[in-house]
Formats: structure tokens, C-alpha cells, sequence
């Protein structure tokens, strides 16, 4: 069973490689591709996209690690981003994420032991008229307190 | 197709989503439907209004009748009042500042009425995710007038006469940039959009592509057909979704519309564009980074020249402009360079949107002709600092930029202006601070992000900006003597002479710029170990006032460190100073004002 869906993403992934010709040039999209498709990078999956791409896998990894965006360690199953960047940081961001820190009880980058949340930190998410924000999956919160965004995680529970 | 008598726009940029605008279209297409009104009102979902604290907001015309924080259970009431009785529903007006008077309508508003708009005209007031309300309002009249009338020399003459400068922080007169790609020798060229939006403070561009995103499509087809290239790039930050669906959609309807795509306008210039998406790395906003993630490498930047005009994408001519500065384009060929130059000072021309944010009373994206006073945004446009306290100071571009104070209220905000005071415009990032904000700590805050985000390539920049950022942190510590002033002093101007791309060069510049303004305030940390804005934690201690504490308990069941005791046989609470981490919290969540701060 786990087999036979990890064969159907690799199938999807060898589809977006082949959209883009396979060419080398594609190498950050065809990754966003893959984290989107398997949830995270692993070690077979950049060696996969370095074979698509015909790319050594140190190139392969060098990117990978030099994009904060990418990440070869399963994340939870929700992504809690809260922005730290300047108009959240006036606004008191650090005491979110304080907050969100000791409620799911993990440090930054950290996922929680029931897989179900990761904690990361953006740099700005563009919704600073509505500072502080945080980003959980897709979605934006704006105006939080520290009370607002633990209630808020509880949707996602 | 009925007469609709009245059209509801209906703000959907992402802050409006964000406070749950979508909810309340739903609730407004069914009540309309229910009262049979859906022939005679139209619910438009726009991009973003600019007014982001108010979300969800509605703009009724033909009045341009004016409703904030509108919520699904207030959508029966409204409608029954303004669409069936005729008359404005009050309580959903927003309130004058100064007055409280109610004010109804988008053009009463003083946030409104003291704003051009040119980049920002069609934000907020079509939908972006159909193409056909862009081509009602004149949208691809320019590219095919371009392409069938004029040739690329007159559209380079139009943009020099305009005196448009980049928007994404250098200011590069553009008309100069597009005549420097056309001349260049190559035969395949590429026109690039920056929408890596890296200035945490700034949205105008998220905005412009989330709410008029064709404006910049037909704009880097003109540039393309200027500067005679045939394949364009948009470089999006993954952090902005709902810009990267919107703007792919776009992509997709220009092209079944023809507007991109082979032979447009049945001439021989073909030009397509596709999406590039970022990947969290701040450095990639500087060009020639860009350019080397374009090309699915690490985002490092090399030396200029060569500049990409000449050796740019794959080695090719390469044309990059910001969003803002594609947005700009169509009115300029519509309406002429001369018209645009009559717009804003000798130097600067035009309008630059800024993205009002902070201790402001009203944020959101503000659009102004250059050479606006700061205190004709802060106040007359933001409505001024909230809560009863002081303007401090204004942060503009970002990591790049610097600190003005008060006693510079009344500068203009031009790209001249601005750098005599030690700041930039930069991207339009304009971020209000009132007296709680410890202005160290904002240098220091700086300097992380620049010690994070530095790509590593020169040592100036990777270790510079450490050793800067170790000494922030030794003053706000209270752990600094005065030679460290010096020394701070000494690295910033090494750092600036000797990093090889922007972010290295502009670094020290919060640091310097709040050296210059609040140096007090640096030696009150090193001399007196103070922080007199009471942020630093080093500096700082926090108690309860156990007169005033009702014993609620609030405080200690949040406290992170678990520090706050009871009093034995008292309905009160204490700290044990020993393990308060100073993390602010109790202080936050008291009703009583019984936690204080000294
Ligand atoms: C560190 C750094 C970050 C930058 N980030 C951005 C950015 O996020 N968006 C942008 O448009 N320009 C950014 N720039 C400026 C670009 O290098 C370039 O000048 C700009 O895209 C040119 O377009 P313009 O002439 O229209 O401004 C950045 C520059 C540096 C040095
Ligand atoms: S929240 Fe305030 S009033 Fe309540 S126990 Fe804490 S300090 Fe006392
Ligand atoms: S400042 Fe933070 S750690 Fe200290 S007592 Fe208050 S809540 Fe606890
Ligand atoms: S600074 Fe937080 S959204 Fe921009």
C-alpha cells in the first residue's frame, strides 16, 4: 500500500520534471513540486530529481540547503509560520511566538510529537497592516495575541 | 445582461480574506438572491482597498458608500437598509479621528481622498481573476497601440520623458535601463519582473499582482516588445500564494484572450511569460541573484559589471524591473511621459505607494505623489499614532534603510530627501514607532536579519554584520562599555566599504542611522545600563503591584517559565525575579494593569 502511493508521487514528480523539459534550470520549482507532493525532501527524492534533471546531487543538495524554504525533515501535517518581520516585530511578534512555543511545546523548526504542527518563523508574510500575522498552511491571521493564535490552532486540531 | 443599479465591491486582497471577507460575499449573494435583488446588485470580488485593518470592507456604488469590518450576520441588516430602504446602514461607517464624526463614502475619507492613484488605480476596484474587467478599463489597449503604431524607440523616449525611477530600492531611471537592453547586442533576450518582495514591511507589490496583476503582464510585454524580447519572467516569493494563483490564472487568460502568446496583434513579436517562485532566501531580491535562482541555482550574487542589461539571464540581455515599476507603465504610455513628470518633485516623479504599518491608526497601502511630507502620511492619511502615545520615529526601507525622528516629520518623502537624512525610499516599507519601541533593539533587530539572510560569499558581510550584531547585543545587555560605541562605529563603515552586493553595503545603515538620531539612547544602555523604553529584558524587571492584582490567577497560568506564584493565604500573585525570563506575557494578559514594568 505505502508502495504503491510513493510509486504514484514519484510518477506525478517525473511528470513535472518532464513538463519542463527536464531541463536543469527547473531544479528549484521541480523541488517546491516535490515538497508539496511528499510533504518533504528525503534523501531519495533529491537523488530522484537529480537523476530527472541530470544534475550531480551535490548541486542538488547545495540548493536545497541554501533555500530556507526547503526542508529534508518530515514536517507536520500543518505549518504554523510566524512572521517576525519588521511591522510584527513592533507589534509584539515575539511574544506569539512565545506563546505558540509553549503551547505546542517545541523550539523553531520543530515539529510536534503528534506529526501535527511545525513551528517556523517568516520574515514577513506581506500582511503587515494586520501585524502581528502568522500563517498556518496557506491561510493568514492577522491581529493576533498570544491568546488569538492558540485559539486559532485549535481549527487545525 | 441586466442593469445592475448598484455594484457592491468587495475587498479580497489577502488581508480582507484573512479577516474572513469570503464568508461575506457568500452571506451578501444569498441575501440579495433571497430580497430579489441578484439582477439589480453585483457582488465584485476586488483586490486589495488599501484599507487593511478595516477588513472586511465593502464599497457600495454609484455612492461609493464605505463599510468596514463587515461580519456574515451583518449582511441581512445592510442590505435591507441600503438596498431596500435606500439609506446608508450607520453602523458599519467607519469614524473620523479627529471628530468621530461618521464618514460615509470612500471619497470623505481622509485616507482615501489624499491619495493618487496610478499603480493602485484598478486595485480594489475590478476583479482580478477576470480578465475582461482589466480590458473594460482600457486594459491591452496600450500593448496593442505599442505594437501596431509605435516602435520602441518612441516608447524609450516616453519612459525618459516620464523621469520614472525603479521602484524595487535603487531607483534607476528606467527609461535609461530599457534603452541600455534594447542596445545591447544579442539576439535572444528576457524581460524579468522582481517580486521577491523581501523588505519585511513591504506589500505593495503582493497587493498589485494579487489585485491588478494584468497591469504588469501587458507592461512586460511592452518592455519586451521595447527592448525586442520574447520571453518573460516573473520571480514570486513562496510566501505569497494567493499572488503566485493570481497571477498564474492571469497568465493563462491573457493568453487565451491572445494578449500573450505567438504573433500578438497579428504583428511578428511574440512574447509569453511564465513564473518563477521563490524559495525563502532574502538575498535573491538583489539582481543578480535573481537571476542565478532563475536558473535554479543557489541565489548568489556576483559582481556588476557585467550589469544584466548586457549579460544577464543564460548569459543574455536581461531587462529587470520591480512590480511597482511595471505597474507604472501603461498609464505612462496612455497618458504620456509629460503627464507622468507633472506628477511629484524635480527629481522624483510620479507616485510611490508606501505600506503604512506599526503603531499607526490606519494601515494599509497608501499611494502619494513624491515628495508627500511624512507628516501628511503619518497623520493626515494614517490618522496618527493610536492609544494616546508619541510618534518616534519612521523606518523606511527596511534592512536597507533608516530611522527618521520626529524633529524630520515635515520631510518629503522623495528619493533625495530621504537620503539626507541618512534614509532610503527603498521599496516603500514604512513602518510608525511610538515611544515603546527601543530603537537599539530595532538596529539589533536589523542586524539579525542581516547576519540570517547574508549569503556567506564576501566576509565582510558574513562576519561584519556578527561582530555588529554581537555588540547590539552586549548594549542592549547592559554589558557594553563606551569603546564599544567606537568599534561599532568602525565595523559598520567597513562592512558598507567592503561587502560586494547591496545587502552588505546597506546593512550597518538602521545601526547608523539610530546612532545618529538616538545615541542618547545607546548611552543610556552603556552608561546608565537602562532601557528607557523598557524592551530590552536585561534591562528591565517585572513585578505585581499587589494592591491593584485581584488574584485572578491570569498571569501565572500563562507564564511560560511557570514563575508567578501565590501569596500564602492571599488572593494575590508574586514573581520570583530569580527565573522570570522577562518574556512580557503576565504584563500582556493583566486587566488590572497590576503586572509593572521598571
Ligand atoms: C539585498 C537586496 C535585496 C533586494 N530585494 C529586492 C526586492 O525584493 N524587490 C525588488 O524589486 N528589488 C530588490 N532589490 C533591488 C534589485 O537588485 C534591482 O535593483 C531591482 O529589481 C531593479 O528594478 P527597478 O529598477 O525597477 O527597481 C534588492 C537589492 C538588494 C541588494
Ligand atoms: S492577572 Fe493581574 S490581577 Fe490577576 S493575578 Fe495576575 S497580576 Fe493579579
Ligand atoms: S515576564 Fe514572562 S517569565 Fe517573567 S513572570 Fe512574566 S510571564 Fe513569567
Ligand atoms: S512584517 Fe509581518 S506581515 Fe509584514
Amino acid at each position: 500500500m505505502e508502495t504503491c502511493t510513493e510509486n504514484v508521487l514519484y510518477q506525478q514528480l517525473d511528470s513535472v520534471m518532464a513538463h519542463y523539459n527536464r531541463s536543469p534550470d527547473a531544479l528549484i520549482q521541480v523541488l517546491h513540486q516535490g515538497q508539496e507532493l511528499f510533504g518533504y525532501l528525503p534523501d531519495e527524492v533529491l537523488r530522484h530529481i537529480a537523476r530527472g534533471l541530470r544534475l550531480p546531487i551535490s548541486k542538488v543538495y547545495g540548493v536545497v540547503t541554501f533555500y530556507s524554504f526547503f526542508t529534508t525533515v518530515p514536517r507536520g501535517k500543518h505549518t504554523v509560520m510566524v512572521c517576525l518581520g519588521t511591522a510584527c516585530y513592533v507589534k509584539g511578534a515575539e511574544r506569539i511566538l512565545a506563546r505558540l512555543k509553549k503551547e505546542l511545546n517545541v523550539d523553531l523548526g520543530q515539529t510536534t510529537r503528534d506529526h501535527l504542527f511545525t513551528l517556523s518563523a517568516a520574515r514577513c508574510v506581506g500582511a503587515c497592516g494586520l501585524a502581528p500575522v502568522a500563517m498556518i498552511d496557506d491561510d493568514v491571521y492577522g491581529k493576533l495575541t498570544p491568546d488569538k493564535a492558540v485559539k486559532t490552532l485549535k481549527k487545525y486540531r | 445582461m441586466p442593469a445592475y443599479r448598484s455594484t457592491v465591491l468587495l475587498c479580497a486582497g489577502g488581508g480582507c480574506i484573512s479577516c474572513g471577507c469570503l464568508p461575506v460575499r457568500e452571506a451578501m449573494e444569498a441575501e440579495l438572491k433571497r430580497r430579489n435583488l441578484a439582477d439589480e446588485v453585483r457582488v465584485v470580488q476586488t483586490g486589495c482597498v488599501g484599507s487593511c485593518d478595516l477588513g472586511p470592507v465593502l464599497i457600495v456604488y454609484p455612492d461609493e458608500v464605505f463599510y468596514q469590518k463587515v461580519s456574515p450576520g451583518d449582511v441581512p441588516k445592510l442590505v435591507d437598509e441600503h438596498f431596500l430602504k435606500g439609506r446608508v446602514f450607520e453602523r458599519l461607517l467607519v469614524k473620523s479621528a479627529e471628530t468621530d464624526n461618521l464618514i460615509a463614502t470612500q471619497r470623505e475619507f481622509a485616507f482615501f481622498n489624499k491619495q493618487v492613484k496610478i499603480v493602485l488605480e484598478n486595485c480594489g476596484v475590478i476583479d482580478p481573476e477576470n480578465i475582461e474587467e482589466y480590458v473594460a478599463r482600457g486594459g491591452y489597449l496600450a500593448l496593442g497601440q505599442v505594437i501596431s503604431e509605435r516602435t520602441p524607440e518612441w516608447v524609450i523616449e516616453e519612459l525618459k520623458k516620464s523621469g520614472l525611477r525603479g521602484r524595487g530600492g535603487a531607483g534607476f531611471p528606467a527609461g535609461t535601463k530599457w534603452d541600455f537592453v534594447r542596445k545591447a547586442p544579442g539576439e535572444r533576450k528576457y524581460v524579468v519582473c522582481n517580486a521577491d518582495e523581501g523588505d519585511p514591511g513591504a506589500f505593495m507589490d503582493r497587493s498589485v499582482l494579487e489585485g491588478d496583476p494584468h497591469r504588469v503582464l501587458e507592461a512586460m510585454a511592452i518592455a519586451g516588445f521595447a527592448a525586442s524580447a520574447d520571453q518573460g519572467y516573473i520571480y514570486v516569493r513562496a510566501e505569497y500564494p494567493l499572488a503566485i494563483r493570481r497571477t498564474r490564472r492571469a497568465i493563462q487568460q491573457a493568453r487565451e484572450a491572445g494578449f500573450l502568446g505567438r504573433n500578438l496583434f497579428e504583428s511578428s513579436f511574440s512574447f509569453d511569460i511564465d513564473i518563477r517562485v521563490g524559495a525563502g532566501a532574502f538575498v535573491c531580491g538583489e539582481e543578480t541573484a535573481l537571476l542565478a535562482s532563475i536558473e535554479g541555482k543557489r541565489g548568489i550574487p556576483r559582481p556588476r559589471p557585467p550589469f544584466p542589461a548586457v549579460s544577464g539571464l543564460w548569459g543574455k540581455p536581461t531587462l529587470i524591473n520591480n512590480v511597482e515599476t511595471y505597474a507604472c507603465i501603461v498609464p505612462i504610455i496612455t497618458r504620456g511621459g509629460d503627464w507622468y513628470a507633472s506628477i511629484g518633485t524635480e527629481k522624483s516623479k510620479g507616485t510611490k505607494v508606501f505600506a503604512l504599518a506599526g503603531k499607526i491608526r490606519n494601515t494599509g497601502l497608501v499611494e502619494v505623489p513624491m515628495g508627500t511630507t511624512l507628516r501628511e502620511i503619518v497623520y493626515d492619511i494614517g490618522g496618527g499614532v493610536p492609544n494616546g502615545r508619541k510618534f518616534k520615529a519612521a523606518q523606511t526601507g527596511g534592512p536597507s534603510g533608516g530611522c527618521i525622528p520626529a524633529e524630520h516629520l515635515d520631510i518629503p518623502m522623495d528619493y533625495e530627501s530621504l537620503a539626507k537624512v541618512g534614509s532610503i525610499v527603498g521599496s516603500g516599507g514604512l513602518i510608525i514607532m511610538d515611544e515603546d519601541s527601543c530603537m537599539v533593539d530595532v538596529a539589533k533587530f536589523f542586524m539579525e536579519f542581516c547576519t540570517d539572510e547574508s549569503c556567506g560569499k564576501c566576509p565582510p558581510c558574513r562576519v561584519g554584520t556578527r561582530q555588529i550584531y554581537g555588540l547590539l547585543d552586549k548594549i542592549t545587555k547592559g554589558e557594553a562599555r563606551i569603546e564599544d560605541l567606537h568599534l561599532l562605529e568602525e565595523l559598520c563603515g567597513m562592512v558598507k566599504e567592503s561587502s560586494l552586493c547591496g545587502l552588505g553595503q546597506t546593512a550597518p545603515n538602521p545601526v547608523l542611522s539610530t546612532l545618529r538620531y538616538f545615541r542618547d539612547e545607546y548611552l543610556e544602555h552603556i552608561v546608565d545600563r537602562r532601557c528607557p523604553a523598557k524592551v530590552c529584558p536585561s534591562l528591565i524587571r517585572y513585578s505585581i503591584d499587589e494592591a491593584a492584582c485581584t488574584g485572578c490567577s491570569l498571569c501565572a497560568r500563562n507564564c511560560p517559565e511557570n514563575t508567578i506564584f501565590k501569596v500564602e493565604d492571599q488572593k494575590k500573585y508574586r514573581i520570583d525575579p530569580a527565573r522570570c525570563v522577562k518574556c512580557g506575557v503576565c504584563f500582556d494578559v493583566c486587566r488590572f494593569g497590576a503586572v509593572v514594568k521598571s
